[in-house]
């Protein structure tokens, strides 16, 4: 753990794998520009690979003003025990006040062997960051300028605010898909700072055999209109009115988690809690009753249609256009409605 | 070669099955609107560990921390094949954040014998997938966390595919390792009849004493005590009683435990409210229908 202070940077981790960064830290920088103009803190990027420093440029047009670089061989592939230490290193070195990591896959399997080494806090997938004041009740002591970790907790039900106070970095994991994309701004500048890793053979306890990446079969955080598809739609059949629909507006075919469980459409299509966060600017609901846990994936959408036979179901409590009827007759009148109307137009 | 494995689980809050309000008004959570069950996922490493032993032999044993009511996830898991369980409880274990619950798991994982310890890949409460990865730190082991599948075991050798979001990674480790396991790894067993006949008794002194103490409301302390004591012998020898552990016992550090051992902190709590918005009405009838479409394309929703 690092003394609390005022002087440490922000600091995010940006993912990289076979030399390609990780889309999740790179959508936290703009919120990480933010949190460290709030603070007049300086923003830092941690960069581990091996010959990687092409992607420094990058990382500085999105807003990064230094970018901490450690490239070595045995930092080639990510591994746990080996990215720990090289980060570990880091925040002794510079203590920072603030880091902050995608909460993806990597990124949950590393940033706790950190905290836990540094006997810090972590804060797991957070959707929200904020700097706030915390005023400790019993005291009326008053921490200023702290990392305000927003997260969902008890399944979506609840969003929790976690702050640290007394023992620092104040680390959080954030969300895929909860910030938008930032533009790069070639005006933007920044240092790279090369730093060495202390890895030996030691620090890789595994040996990685294969591994197989791959695209995601749709890019629903891209998608400007979405039409998804719940439970009840019914059928793998019938979920071909998601596909239609969709494909007449242009748009990409998504679905709740039940709709996912059922074997309608892959995983990959999943928005919700448990899958892909999107704010299109369309949000078609078909079938979907609006689970806390899915409407915790669409709620920001810009307008939101929902089309289902039961008008209680708490999907109309979030949603612009509510249609209660029967999904088979609704969705071929609207693809209907769209055909004639571009026609026209 | 047989195994030590050591299967953390946790007795979580039913989050997806929600029966009412689940704010208080106080702004606590309403623990009664959500009935408790034995985390999903630990389900599955508890199935891991099982299938290790029938494979290769050794022993499984199972740890959780929570409260006194959390024995019901230990007798689960003896009903399932789990040769021992062990319940961590104390006071001062409360409001321990996963930090300080990774550390009293420590001390507890430290007592036991341990080639492989398996977690849940996260817990259906809190989400983190923080505890698996700080334990490991903390016993200074290697962790694969999201093992979809353990390919072999040989001698000190393992290897396993994780699922790693966007497709799997196939890695090898020496043991002693620490796992965490995901959903998808397999199907856990239901409990099987022998074993439940015989675990259904399994108690902890704790649950003794409540028993005793509700059955003999006017028996003074030393009778009672005397009672206690005698049951535990009796379930003991049956290989009954549920060990439970505290903090003396585990000898852990208090600055390390509960509240004080927990950096993170809670600012504050809301209920999520969905806020009601400005909505329309839509007739399903296709004029209805061609009007809505109509306002989306005039207001350049759809091209």
């Amino acid at each position: 753990m690092i003394d609390v202070n005022r002087e440490g940077e922000v600091w995010v981790f940006a993912e990289q794998h076979g030399g390609t960064l990780e889309e999740t830290p790179i959508e936290l920088m703009s919120k990480a520009r933010h949190l460290a103009d709030t603070l007049g803190a300086k923003l830092g990027v941690l960069l581990l690979g091996d010959a990687v420093k092409d992607l420094s440029q990058r990382l500085i047009q999105f807003g990064a003003d230094k970018v901490y670089l450690v490239e070595h061989p045995l930092l080639e592939a990510f591994q746990t025990n080996s990215y720990a230490k090289v980060i570990l290193d880091l925040i002794h070195k510079h203590k920072p006040q603030i880091v902050l990591y995608g909460a993806t896959v990597s990124g949950r399997d590393l940033a706790p062997r950190i905290a836990s080494a540094a006997k810090a806090g972590l804060t797991a997938d957070c959707t929200d960051l904020q700097i706030g004041n915390h005023e400790i009740a019993k005291t009326k002591e008053v921490h200023e300028n702290l990392l305000f970790q927003i997260r969902p907790a008890f399944g979506g039900n609840i969003i929790a605010t976690i702050i640290n106070y007394d023992r620092w970095p104040q680390m959080a994991t954030v969300r895929e898909g909860v910030m938008p994309m930032p533009e790069p701004n070639v005006n933007h500048h920044g240092v790279i700072v090369t730093e060495t890793a202390a890895v030996g053979q030691d620090d890789l306890p595994l040996e990685i055999l294969e591994e197989h990446r791959r695209a995601k079969k749709v890019d629903l955080k891209a998608a400007r209109l979405i039409v998804a598809g719940g439970a009840g739609v019914g059928s793998k059949e019938n979920f071909k009115l998601i596909w239609d629909l969709a494909n007449c507006l242009g748009g990409a075919p998504a679905a709740t988690r039940p709709a996912v469980d059922l074997g309608f459409i892959d995983h990959d299509h999943q928005v919700g809690q448990t899958g892909t966060t999107v704010r299109p600017s369309l949000y078609i609901a078909v079938g979907i009753s609006g689970a806390i846990q899915h409407q915790a994936g669409m709620a920001q959408s810009q307008k939101i249609v929902a089309i289902n036979n039961d008008p209680d179901a708490p999907i109309f409590n979030v949603a612009h256009y509510k249609i209660v009827g029967d999904l088979n007759e609704v969705v071929p009148r609207m693809i209907k409605a769209i055909k004639e109307k571009s026609i026209k137009d | 070669m047989a195994y030590h494995c050591v299967v953390l689980v946790k007795q979580v809050p039913d989050t997806q099955r929600i029966t009412g309000q689940v704010m208080n008004d106080d702004g606590t959570v309403n623990r009664a609107a959500l009935p408790a069950i034995f985390n999903p996922e630990d389900l599955n490493a508890l199935e891991l560990a099982l299938e290790i032993k029938d494979r290769f032999g050794g022993r499984v044993t199972v740890v959780t921390m929570g409260l006194p009511g959390a024995t019901r996830v230990l007798r689960e898991s003896l009903y399932r094949g789990a040769d021992e369980a062990i319940l961590v409880t104390d006071r001062r274990c409360a409001a321990s954040d996963t930090l300080a619950t990774s550390y009293i798991l420590s001390c507890a994982v430290k007592k036991l014998d341990h080639d492989i310890v398996l977690c849940g890949r996260q817990a259906i409460d809190g989400d983190t997938a923080q505890v698996g990865p700080q334990l490991a730190e903390k016993l200074d082991l290697p962790q694969i966390t999201y093992i979809e599948a353990l390919e072999t075991l040989s001698g000190e050798e393992i290897t396993a595919r994780r699922n790693v979001g966007n497709g799997w990674q196939r890695v090898k480790g020496k043991l002693p390792v620490l796992l965490t396991v995901v959903g998808d790894a397999n199907a856990p067993r239901v409990a099987a009849a022998k074993q439940l006949m015989k675990y259904k008794k399994a108690r902890t002194r704790l649950e003794i004493a409540d028993e005793i103490r509700a059955m003999n409301p006017d028996a003074v302390e030393a009778e009672m005590a005397e009672l206690i004591e005698t049951r535990c012998e009796a379930l003991e020898a049956k290989g009954l009683l549920i060990k439970h552990w505290d903090l003396d016992y585990l000898e852990a550090d208090l600055a390390w435990c509960g509240r004080n051992g927990s950096p993170t902190k809670v600012h504050r709590i809301q209920s999520v409210v969905l806020a009601a918005k400005e909505s329309k009405d839509v007739e399903p009838t296709e004029e209805g229908i061609a009007g809505m479409i109509g306002e989306l394309i005039q207001d350049k929703i759809i091209a």
